[in-house]
């Protein structure tokens, strides 16, 4: 029985790599082919994983490893109304880095490119690039080994820039496999922000498979705000690997709109002294979507604070996962680390899982966590119905006020308004 | 935590004031403070050869002069386990016990039939003296019936006749399975199958003795059942099997205590505790454990991995409390499966790991029928190179509407090698359940000890005083018998600081 599930393993894997066999990476810098070489390396050794891992215990792959995709390199120009409200973006179609889309205002202090331009002259691409990624986590090789193209964006000593910087993942064709890869690097003293948005133009059953390493050195700030605007049947896994250096601050809001399965593998090794981390993420889910969050923060020093706040809302037949590990370090001492995870099940098809985890090993911390599963309270809705709203107002109210909480973390107004307008617009008149 | 500031003077005249330390040594004294009861009572005994095979099966079941189907559970649960493997997702790490290097049956020889105290072996009379839990004390002072078991096999059963009167079946369990094969057959294996999981597949095809219990419908059991249980000959796997029957409408309390003797070879110790409460009937089932922790060193102590589910009918109710201070090694997920509506389930665990002792435990609550309720409050205490982790899981399922869960587990860390974890599952299915988790981890405030100083107490008191508020909520749900002894056995464990 083991045998026979061993060889149909090995053959969806096989399978799924053929469809990287037509892309050429012999223009490949040195570093980076040897970053590729070693990840196909790895993955020949890996499978992928089952429910019974327990790290994928509420996601299965099945679905996802089974599609019949391409890559495609988009060959017409597509017309799209992007309208970023920012002078720096980089475009990304199906992976690969889009030249006339992209735009750039260059600023002193600031590189931002496409990485396969990075790979040609920085050098700190070539000590650091790869240098985060689990290596046994078949999902982030296979993107080291098979990425096309992503975005670099470096941001040198003491620079603060106000403005964010955008990153747009346009997937426009239907079947397509891509594997972005996003290196972002935030020198001593800077303070930047970020978007990392995908958007499929409404095409059918794409996968993404994204990476991004994120650094933030020490004293730094760096906010990245994600949004996931996947369309109705496709898939995405996206993994962030972030460290970050003494006294920094880092913070990243998920919004996974849209997109059948989604998976957020976000890890954060807090290396430094002082450092504060700011994980929040919004999942409001419909249809037959499947969204599984998994956060890992790691307190490695001293004085770490560290707050977490994921807000879903699960209607229809939808499933949401959160499973957030908090890992104390026995060296960091006076951690404060606080973790919460509130859930809103709209119908009875709709399902959630929480596992939210405290690994403590040291002893002078204030650690905490909470999970909350229920439904919009019924004296706040009689309340406001009493003041003359009908039943769909009321509830909508109640949805904006719940997700408000995360809402009002983000720090770039366009990407406020943007989820806010989602949320108004969704959840107006539901039943 | 400072709930327990009105008990300041009830601490003063019971612990008396104590020489001023500082929370250094504290720790230091709570790491050091050895096993109290482990001595070793020289009985003798009729053992099976070592290993684990169909012949030794049949040889214990020969032994017990057991019937045919029971020959039958047992040899199925036997090759059922041999298929399955050990457990490894526990956040424990510990050397596995050779199966193979154990004896699966030890009993004191019968010398004779048993008719009172008087005739029980000497040395065991004593070796319950020691641990202060004399039967004659008991059954005189405090009204308790029990059922005293010592290596795996009843030698001494009281109250049996009042309990009789009203009907009340309180028996070893290889009596049960002599004189109520009916209801033995009913409800064996009904909340914990064989197939669960791999300790209790291997309880289920050796288990050597136990407890039976069965309140008929409508009775109230007038007194707390309790049962003593002991591990005495060296190299012998306790395997207990308890099932609890609460027919509909009826009521018992049941109390499980346990101490061990001191023993270098790691000993295993896996049972199964299976409670049916039918509609309407309550269930309260209360334990603590001090089995040997092993030396300071680490060295030795009880493998405790231990599967106990209550099955919940109709409008019933089962409450599991237990305060767990012993064993080198504890796997243990006390739950509830709320089948009927209406029913309700309780959790109250304190657990206390100490020098290097691991514990895994938690609840699980299994939420089928309408409007069940769940309360989960876990209070860990970690000190020494202890790691101790609550792993619970809350399942409503789609049909459970209205059902709520309340868990609360909190964490305190003494020292700086210790560990505190928390694992929780949250699985929810439906639209009207209401579901809230919390959990902190921190160490004693310092503001809080601070705050009893200034009222001029000495640290040692204030820890006290810190640790019994902290966890009285869960000490308050214990019988009245068990509250004291489990304050006793808390002093124990966190020797010196601990009230």
């Amino acid at each position: 029985m083991e045998v026979m599930n061993e060889t149909v393993t090995l053959t969806n894997k096989d399978k799924f790599l053929s469809h990287f066999d037509l892309i050429d990476f012999s223009m490949d810098e040195d570093f980076s082919s040897d970053a590729r070489k070693e990840a196909m390396e790895l993955i020949q050794w890996l499978d992928f994983p089952t429910s019974k891992a327990e790290y994928w215990k509420y996601t299965r792959v099945n679905k996802i490893i089974k599609g019949n995709y391409k890559v495609s390199a988009p060959e017409n120009e597509i017309e799209i109304d992007l309208s970023v409200p920012s002078k720096n973006c980089i475009v990304l179609i199906n992976g690969y880095f889009s030249e006339e889309l992209s735009f750039f205002d260059k600023t002193e202090g600031i590189e931002f490119s496409s990485l396969s331009d990075a790979k040609k002259s920085n050098s700190i691409l070539g000590e650091k690039f790869n240098s985060l990624v689990k290596k046994d986590e078949i999902f982030a090789d296979i993107n080291s080994a098979y990425h096309q193209d992503g975005a670099f964006m470096h941001v040198a000593k003491n620079v603060q820039v106000e403005e964010p910087y955008y990153i747009l993942n346009l997937v426009d064709d239907s079947n397509i496999v891509s594997n972005p890869r996003n290196f972002i690097f935030i020198e001593q003293g800077a303070n930047a922000k970020a978007v990392l948005k995908t958007i499929n133009t409404g095409n059918t059953g794409s996968f993404t498979n994204m990476v991004s390493e994120i650094f933030v050195e020490k004293n730094a700030q760096f906010e990245i705000n994600k949004i996931q605007d996947e369309a109705e049947d496709s898939f995405q896994i996206a993994t962030e690997q972030v460290v970050q250096g003494d006294d920094s601050t880092f913070k990243i809001n998920t919004f996974t709109l849209n997109g059948a399965i989604v998976r957020n593998n976000l890890n954060i090794d807090s290396l430094g002294k002082n450092t504060m981390t700011y994980l929040n993420g919004l999942y409001p889910l419909k249809g037959k979507q499947h969204v599984d969050n998994h956060t890992y923060l790691l307190h490695r020093e001293p004085n770490g604070e560290s707050h977490e706040l994921y807000k879903g809302i699960m209607g229809d037949s939808s499933t949401g996962v959160f499973n957030g590990k908090v890992f104390v370090h026995k060296e960091a001492q006076k951690t404060n680390a606080f973790q919460s995870n509130a859930n809103i099940v709209m119908t009875d098809t709709a399902t959630i899982n929480s596992k939210p985890e405290l690994e403590i090993y040291a002893d002078d911390v204030k650690c905490s966590h909470g999970s909350t599963t229920g439904q919009l309270d019924k004296e706040a809705l009689f309340y406001l119905r009493a003041r003359g709203l009908s039943k769909d107002s009321a509830r909508a109210v109640l949805v904006n006020a719940f997700a408000s909480d995360v809402i009002e973390h983000i720090g770039v107004e366009a990407v406020k308004d943007e989820i806010e307008k989602y949320i108004d617009d969704n959840y107006h008149g539901i039943k | 935590m400072l709930q327990g500031l009105a008990d300041v003077e009830k601490v003063f005249q019971y612990k008396g004031m104590k020489e001023m330390q500082t929370e250094d040594e504290l720790i230091e004294e709570i790491t050091n403070s050895e096993y109290k009861y482990g001595f070793y009572t020289e009985m003798d005994s009729d053992q099976a050869p070592k290993g684990l095979s169909e012949v030794i099966i049949r040889f214990i079941s020969a032994k017990k002069n057991e019937p045919q189907w029971m020959l039958d559970y047992r040899l199925n649960a036997y090759r059922i386990w041999e298929k399955m493997e050990e457990p490894e997702w526990a956040h424990l790490g510990y050397e596995k016990p050779d199966f193979q290097d154990l004896h699966y049956y030890s009993a004191p020889k019968p010398k004779v039939q048993l008719d009172s105290l008087d005739e029980v072996d000497h040395e065991l009379l004593e070796t319950f003296k020691k641990l202060g839990i004399s039967i004659e004390e008991q059954e005189r002072l405090t009204g308790v019936a029990v059922d005293v078991v010592i290596d795996s096999v009843s030698v001494a059963t009281s109250f049996k006749k009042k309990l009789g009167e009203l009907g009340i079946i309180f028996c070893s369990f290889s009596e049960a399975v002599q004189e109520h094969p009916e209801l033995v057959q009913k409800y064996l294996g009904t909340v914990v199958p064989t197939t669960d999981n791999f300790y209790s597949a291997l309880n289920s095809a050796v288990f050597t003795d136990g407890s039976f219990c069965y309140i008929p419908k409508g009775k109230k059991c007038p007194m707390e059942l309790s049962t003593y249980f002991r591990i005495n000959e060296a190299n012998t796997g306790q395997f207990e099997r308890t099932l609890v029957i609460a027919d509909e409408g009826s009521y018992v309390s049941y109390l499980e205590g346990c101490t061990a003797p001191m023993r270098d070879e790691n000993q295993l110790h896996a049972a199964v505790v299976e409670l049916v409460a039918l509609d309407n009937a309550e269930i309260k089932y209360s334990t603590i454990q001090n089995w040997y922790p092993g030396s300071k060193e680490g060295k030795g102590g009880i493998y405790n991995f231990v599967t106990k589910r209550g099955l919940c009918m109709e409008n019933s109710k089962i409450s599991w409390t237990q305060v767990e201070t012993g064993s080198a090694v504890t796997w243990k997920y006390p739950g509830c499966i709320l089948k009927g509506n209406n029913s309700i389930g309780e959790f109250y665990s304190v657990a206390v790991t100490s020098n290097h002792q691991q514990a895994d435990t938690g609840s699980k609550m299994i939420h089928l029928g309408k409007n069940t309720k769940s309360t989960i409050i876990s209070k860990g205490i970690s000190a020494g190179q202890a790691q101790n982790s609550y792993r619970g899981l809350v399942k409503i399922a789609k049909g459970a509407a209205n059902a709520r869960n309340f868990t609360q587990c909190d964490s305190l860390l003494m020292g700086n090698n210790c560990g505190a974890h928390t694992f929780p599952y949250i699985e929810v299915s439906n639209q009207s359940s209401k579901v809230e988790h919390e959990a902190t981890t921190s160490k004693i405030g310092e503001d809080q000890i601070f705050y009893c100083k200034q009222r001029g107490m000495d640290e040692t008191t204030a820890i006290n005083l810190i640790v019994n508020g902290y966890c009285k909520e869960v000490l308050n749900q214990l019988p009245m018998e068990f509250a004291v002894e489990a304050q006793k056995l808390l002093e124990i464990s966190l020797e010196g600081s601990v009230g």
